[in-house]
C-alpha cells in the first residue's frame, strides 16, 4: 500500500520490541465484542492512483462544469478566477501539511501570512481588528449574534430581510438551541425594509447585510445611529467581498462587528466549501471575539515575530467559559484569499470590482429588454434580482437542459412562499462573457 | 556572526507586503471595464484601501520564503499528538481540483450536480459503514461543529421526550479536549467532571455514581486523549443509556481504531469524525476542517438539512422547507458542507480501501507501542499497558533536573522535530503525547527515538538545564514573548508600527 512505509519485516521487529506477539495484543482494551475478526464487511479494498482517478472523473462526468456552460449563479457564492500563483502557493507543502502554529518558532510563515490576512481584512472591511478567520460567512454570522450577546448581555437579534436565507437559518439555529430569541423580517425583495422601527431596549444586535440578498446596496448609517442608541450593536455581513472593492466599507457606515464570505478571492467554488469566513470589528470588543488570533511580538533575540495570542478566550484554556467552541480557522482558505488579495492590490481590486459592476449592469440592461422580465433592483453590485413571468425554478431548470446555468430560483432558498416564486437572482463577475449572456437572453425569450 | 541582510543562507528575513508595495505594481492584468452608469445608490468607496501593489514574482518570492519557516508533515516526523499528522497524499489534491468537480456552484440546478451528490452520498456510506452507525450528518465544517451539531441533536431527542429542562447536567471526564466543556456550555448545559481510576480511564463507579436523571449526556472521547482505549466502554454505554442520557462520543481518535472496530458496536449515539485526523485532508496551517457526526438511530430524526437522497439511480438534496422530513435540529452552515474535503477524503478512504484503512489502525497504534517501548526507560510512561495511537508520557523523568517539558519540546526543534502536544491531556503532570501516525518509516522512527533518547539523558545529566532554556537557538525565531503579545496586542500592520527593525 503506497501510503504506508511499514513492512512486515519492520512490524515483525517492531513488535519484538514492544514484546507483543502480535498486533491483536495491542488492541486488547477492546472488548471481545467489538473486536472485528477481519476487515469491515461490504466495502472494497484498496486501489491503485489510476483507479481512484478515474472513479473521480466519472464523478465528474455527471455534472456540468461551469467552465462550459454560460453561468450566472452567484446567491453567495460566487465564480471568480484565481490566479495560478494562489492555487500553487497553497499547495506548497510547508502550508498545506503543517496546522495550527502552536510552535511558533517554526510556524512563522502561517503566522505571518495571517498577520497580514488579519491586516488586509480591516483594511477592506474599515475596521479595527480582524481574527484569523472563521469556518465561513454563515457561521461567522451566528457567531457575531453570539457575541453581540455578550457584549450587550442582551438575547434578542434581528435578523433583515435581505439576509441570505442560509445564513439566517444558521442564526436560527444557534437562537434555537443556544437560547436567544431571533426575529426575522419577511423577504426584502425591494430593498426598502426598515429595520430601525423593530429596535428597542432589548435589542442586542441588528443583523443586515450589503449588497443584500437580493442584491440592494444599501446606505445603513442610520441605522448603525439608531442600533447604538438603542445600545445595540449593527452587525453587517458582505457575502460577495469583492464589492468592497467599489462600495464604502461598512466599517464608514457605523458597522460594529463585520463579517463575510471571502470565498470570491483566492478560492474556488468547490460545491459549497471550504471557505473562508472574515471577522472583522472595534477593537473595544476584541476580547470578546471568537476564533485565532495572531498578534505582533518580539523573540530572544529581539527580532519581530508572530504568536497566536489572547487565547485566553479560547476553549482549550477558558473550556466551558469560552467565547466559542471554535479551535480550527480555515487557515489554508485564508492563505488563497490573502495570496489571491496581494496579487490584486489597490489598483488590481478596485478594477476587479468596477469589472464586475460593468458585467452586471450589462446582463441588467440586457434582461430588462427580454419581454415579461422585470429587473426589481434600482441598485446592486455584481448580482440582481429580476420578476419572471412564471414560476422561476422550472425556467430554471428548462435553461439547465440547454446547458445554461441560468441563476438561483429564489424559491430554492426560500421555498414555500409565493411572493417569490417568480424571481430569479443573477449574477455576473469578471468571468460573465457577451458570448455567454447572449444564449441566455436567447433561451429566456424561448422558455418564457 | 551575523550577516549583512540578517539573512541566514536559505533563512531569509521577510518583511510584511504593507512595507514591500508600491503604487503602479499590480499582479493581475485586467482589462478596461466597459462604461457603464454607476448603480452603487451613491455609495462608491472614496479614498484608498490600503493594499499594496506588488508584481507576481514579488508575490511568490514573499510566500515561499514565509513557507520556509514553517514546519509540516512533507519534512518529517510530526508527532502532535491528538492532532494526527498522517502523510496527505496528492492525489488527493488533484482529483479535488478536477474540472467538474473542483469547480461547482453549491446553488446549480441538481440535475447538473448528479456527480457531486454521488460523490458526497458515497463517502457517507463509507463513513456509516466503517462506524456501524445507522445515520451521518455531512454538514458540520469541523471537528467542534460536528460537536455542536452531536450535542444540539441530543438537546433535540431530549425536548421530544419533554425531558430537556430537567437533563441539564453533561458529564465529561477531566482530560477532555477543551472543546467538550465548550460545546456542552454553550448549549445550556452545565459540565460536570468525571474522575479517571489509576489507569487512565473513566472510573465506572464515579459514573454510575453520578448518572441520574439530571443527566443529559456522557461526552467521552475513545481512545481517550491519554491514548487509551476505554475497556469499560460498552459498560458504560449500558449505564448512561439506563439512566435515560445519551453518550456523545468524541471521534478525534477514531484514526486509531478504523477499520478494525466499529463505534457503533460500542453503543454510541453519536461521534463527529475530524476528517484530516481519520482521513487525510490536510491541516493547512489550522483548517479548513470537516466534521461529519455519525448517528445512532434515536439521534438520526435530529439530523440538520441539508441531506442526499438517493432515488433509484438519481440523487436529490433535501435542504429546506417540504423537502426536509423529521425534527432537524435546523440548518448549521450555509450550502452543503465541506465537499472539497470530501472529495479528498474519498480519495484516501478508496485508495487504502477496507483492507488498507484497518492496516491503517494498525501501524499507528504500532508505531505509538513501538516509541513507548523504546522510550520508557528514559522518559516516564503516565500509564502502564499498551497505548493505542499515541504514547503519553509525564514530567517524572525531569523532575529536579530544571527542564520542563517547554524547555525539552523546544530543544526538539533544534533537532529538526516539531514537538510533540505539550500539556495536555490536563491530568497529567507536565504532558508530552506523542502520536507518529502510520506515515514514519521504520529507520525514521529509529532516529526518532534516538534523538529524545539524547536529549532526555542530557536533560538528566542536570549539567545543560540553561542550553535547554535556550533553545531553539537554530529555528527561524527564538522563543517569541508571548506575554508581550497578549499585553499589547498588536493584531494588525499600520504604518505607525512598521517594525524599527525592518525599517533599518
Amino acid at each position: 500500500m503506497r501510503y504506508l512505509p511499514l513492512t512486515d519485516v519492520d512490524r515483525r521487529d517492531m513488535l519484538a520490541r514492544i514484546g507483543a506477539k502480535s498486533v491483536d495484543e495491542l488492541f486488547r482494551d477492546v472488548p471481545q465484542s467489538a473486536r472485528l475478526g477481519a476487515k469491515v464487511a461490504g466495502l472494497p479494498d484498496h486501489q491503485g492512483e489510476l483507479e481512484v482517478e478515474r472513479a473521480f472523473q466519472a464523478f465528474a462526468a455527471k455534472n456540468v462544469s461551469p467552465a462550459v456552460a454560460p453561468f450566472f449563479i452567484g446567491a453567495g457564492a460566487y465564480r471568480h478566477h484565481v490566479p495560478a500563483t494562489v492555487d500553487y502557493m497553497i499547495q506548497r507543502g510547508e502550508f498545506l501539511t503543517s496546522y495550527t502554529p502552536y510552535q511558533p518558532e517554526i510556524t512563522q510563515g502561517t503566522l505571518q501570512y495571517l498577520f497580514e490576512f488579519q491586516t488586509q481584512v480591516t483594511l477592506l472591511t474599515g475596521m479595527e481588528v480582524a481574527n484569523a478567520s472563521m469556518y465561513d460567512g454563515s457561521t461567522g454570522a451566528a457567531e457575531a449574534v453570539l457575541m453581540a450577546n455578550r457584549v450587550t448581555r442582551r438575547h434578542k437579534a434581528l435578523i433583515s430581510g435581505g439576509l441570505h436565507p442560509h445564513y439566517r437559518g444558521v442564526i436560527q439555529t444557534a437562537a434555537r438551541w443556544e437560547g436567544f430569541s431571533a426575529q426575522v423580517g419577511t423577504p426584502d425583495v425591494d430593498g426598502l425594509e426598515d429595520l430601525i422601527a423593530g429596535i428597542d431596549k432589548e435589542t442586542s444586535c441588528v443583523v443586515m447585510q450589503n449588497p443584500s440578498f437580493f442584491g440592494h446596496v444599501r446606505d445603513f448609517a442610520k441605522l448603525a445611529d439608531a442600533c447604538h442608541a438603542a445600545g445595540a450593536l449593527l452587525i453587517v455581513v458582505v457575502t460577495e467581498v469583492v464589492s468592497l472593492g467599489l462600495i464604502k466599507p461598512p466599517g464608514e457606515m457605523g458597522a460594529d462587528i463585520v463579517v463575510c464570505e471571502g470565498q470570491s478571492i483566492g478560492n474556488g467554488l468547490g460545491f459549497g466549501g471550504p471557505y473562508v469566513g472574515l471577522f472583522a470589528t472595534k477593537e473595544k470588543y476584541m476580547r470578546q471575539m471568537p476564533g485565532r488570533l495572531v498578534g505582533e511580538t518580539v523573540d530572544a533575540d529581539g527580532k519581530r515575530g508572530f504568536v497566536l495570542t489572547l487565547s485566553t478566550r479560547e476553549q482549550h484554556i477558558r473550556r466551558e467559559k469560552a467565547t466559542s467552541n471554535i479551535c480550527t480557522n480555515a487557515g489554508l482558505c485564508a492563505l488563497a484569499f490573502t495570496v489571491h488579495l496581494t496579487l490584486l492590490g489597490e489598483a488590481g481590486l478596485r478594477r476587479l470590482a468596477e469589472l464586475n459592476h460593468a458585467k452586471a449592469s450589462q446582463l441588467a440592461d440586457l434582461l430588462a429588454a427580454v419581454p415579461g422580465v422585470k429587473v426589481l433592483n434600482q441598485s446592486f453590485f455584481n448580482e440582481f434580482t429580476v420578476r419572471l413571468p412564471k414560476p422561476a425554478a422550472p425556467v430554471v431548470e428548462a435553461l439547465a437542459s440547454k446547458r445554461i446555468l441560468a441563476g438561483v430560483p429564489v424559491s430554492r432558498l426560500i421555498p414555500d412562499d409565493p411572493a417569490v416564486a417568480n424571481l430569479l437572482l443573477l449574477a455576473a463577475t469578471e468571468t460573465a462573457t457577451d458570448a455567454g449572456m447572449a444564449p441566455l437572453v436567447a433561451g429566456l425569450k424561448e422558455v418564457l | 556572526m551575523s550577516t549583512f541582510t540578517g539573512n541566514k543562507a536559505l533563512q531569509i528575513e521577510e518583511p510584511l507586503i504593507f512595507e514591500m508595495g508600491q503604487a503602479g505594481r499590480c499582479a493581475v492584468d485586467l482589462p478596461e471595464p466597459p462604461k457603464v452608469k454607476d448603480r452603487l445608490n451613491g455609495l462608491r468607496r472614496a479614498g484608498e484601501i490600503g493594499l499594496p501593489g506588488l508584481s507576481e514574482p514579488q508575490v511568490v518570492q514573499h510566500y515561499t520564503r514565509l513557507s520556509q519557516k514553517n514546519y509540516a508533515i512533507d519534512m518529517g516526523v510530526y508527532p502532535l499528538g491528538s492532532c494526527t499528522m498522517k502523510h496527505n497524499p496528492r492525489l488527493n489534491e488533484k482529483v479535488a481540483r478536477l474540472p467538474g468537480i473542483g469547480d461547482l456552484h453549491p446553488l446549480q440546478p441538481q440535475s447538473t450536480v448528479q456527480g457531486a451528490l454521488e460523490l458526497i452520498d458515497q463517502l457517507a456510506h463509507w463513513l456509516k459503514t466503517l462506524t456501524g452507525m445507522p445515520a451521518v450528518a455531512m454538514s458540520p465544517a469541523a471537528g467542534a461543529h460536528g460537536e455542536m451539531c452531536g450535542m444540539m441533536t441530543i438537546a433535540a431527542a431530549l425536548e421530544a421526550r419533554g425531558e430537556r429542562a430537567q437533563r441539564k447536567t453533561v458529564l465529561a471526564p477531566e482530560s477532555a479536549h477543551g472543546t467538550n466543556p465548550a460545546t456542552a456550555a454553550s448549549l445550556g448545559f452545565t459540565v460536570k467532571p468525571i474522575p479517571a481510576n489509576e489507569r487512565g480511564r473513566v472510573d465506572l463507579a464515579a459514573l454510575k455514581a453520578a448518572l441520574g436523571p439530571d443527566v443529559a449526556a456522557i461526552m467521552l472521547t475513545n481512545p481517550n486523549t491519554c491514548g487509551l482505549f476505554e475497556n469499560e466502554i460498552i459498560d458504560i454505554a449500558q449505564a448512561v443509556h439506563d439512566a435515560g442520557a445519551y453518550f456523545y462520543c468524541d471521534g478525534a481518535n477514531f484514526n486509531a481504531i478504523v477499520g478494525r472496530v466499529r463505534p457503533g458496536d460500542l453503543g454510541v449515539d453519536c461521534m463527529h469524525i475530524n476528517l484530516h485526523k481519520t482521513f487525510s485532508t490536510p491541516h493547512g496551517g489550522g483548517g479548513p476542517g470537516a466534521g461529519p457526526v455519525v448517528l445512532s438511530a434515536a439521534l438520526a430524526p435530529h439530523a440538520p438539512y441539508p441531506w442526499v437522497v438517493r432515488d433509484g439511480e438519481k440523487w436529490r438534496i433535501a435542504e429546506d422547507g417540504s423537502t426536509v422530513t423529521g425534527a432537524p435540529i435546523g440548518r448549521l452552515k450555509a450550502f452543503h458542507g465541506q465537499t472539497g474535503m470530501f472529495t479528498r477524503a474519498l480519495a484516501y478512504i478508496m485508495s487504502h480501501g477496507a483492507d488498507g484503512l484497518k492496516q491503517v489502525a494498525e501501524d499507528a497504534v504500532l508505531s505509538a507501542n513501538y516509541i513507548m517501548a523504546a522510550l520508557k526507560d528514559v522518559m516516564t510512561p503516565a500509564f502502564d499497558g499498551p497505548c493505542m495511537h499515541e504514547a503519553l508520557f509525564d514530567d517524572g523523568f525531569l523532575k529536579d533536573t530544571g527542564v520542563s517539558t517547554l524547555d525539552f519540546a523546544k530543544a526538539m526543534i533544534d533537532e529538526g522535530y516539531h514537538p510533540m502536544t505539550m500539556y495536555f491531556p490536563l491530568v497529567v503532570h507536565g504532558a508530552l503525547l506523542i502520536e507518529p501516525t502510520e506515515s514514519q518509516a521504520k529507520e525514521d522512527l529509529d532516529l526518532f527515538i534516538a534523538a529524545l533518547r539524547s536529549l532526555a539523558e542530557r536533560a538528566k545529566s542536570g549539567a545543560e538545564a540553561e542550553a535547554f532554556k535556550a533553545a531553539p537557538r537554530f529555528a527561524p525565531r527564538r522563543r517569541l514573548d508571548e506575554t508581550l503579545a497578549a499585553r499589547k496586542p498588536v493584531l494588525r500592520w499600520r504604518p505607525s508600527n512598521t517594525f524599527k527593525q525592518a525599517a533599518e
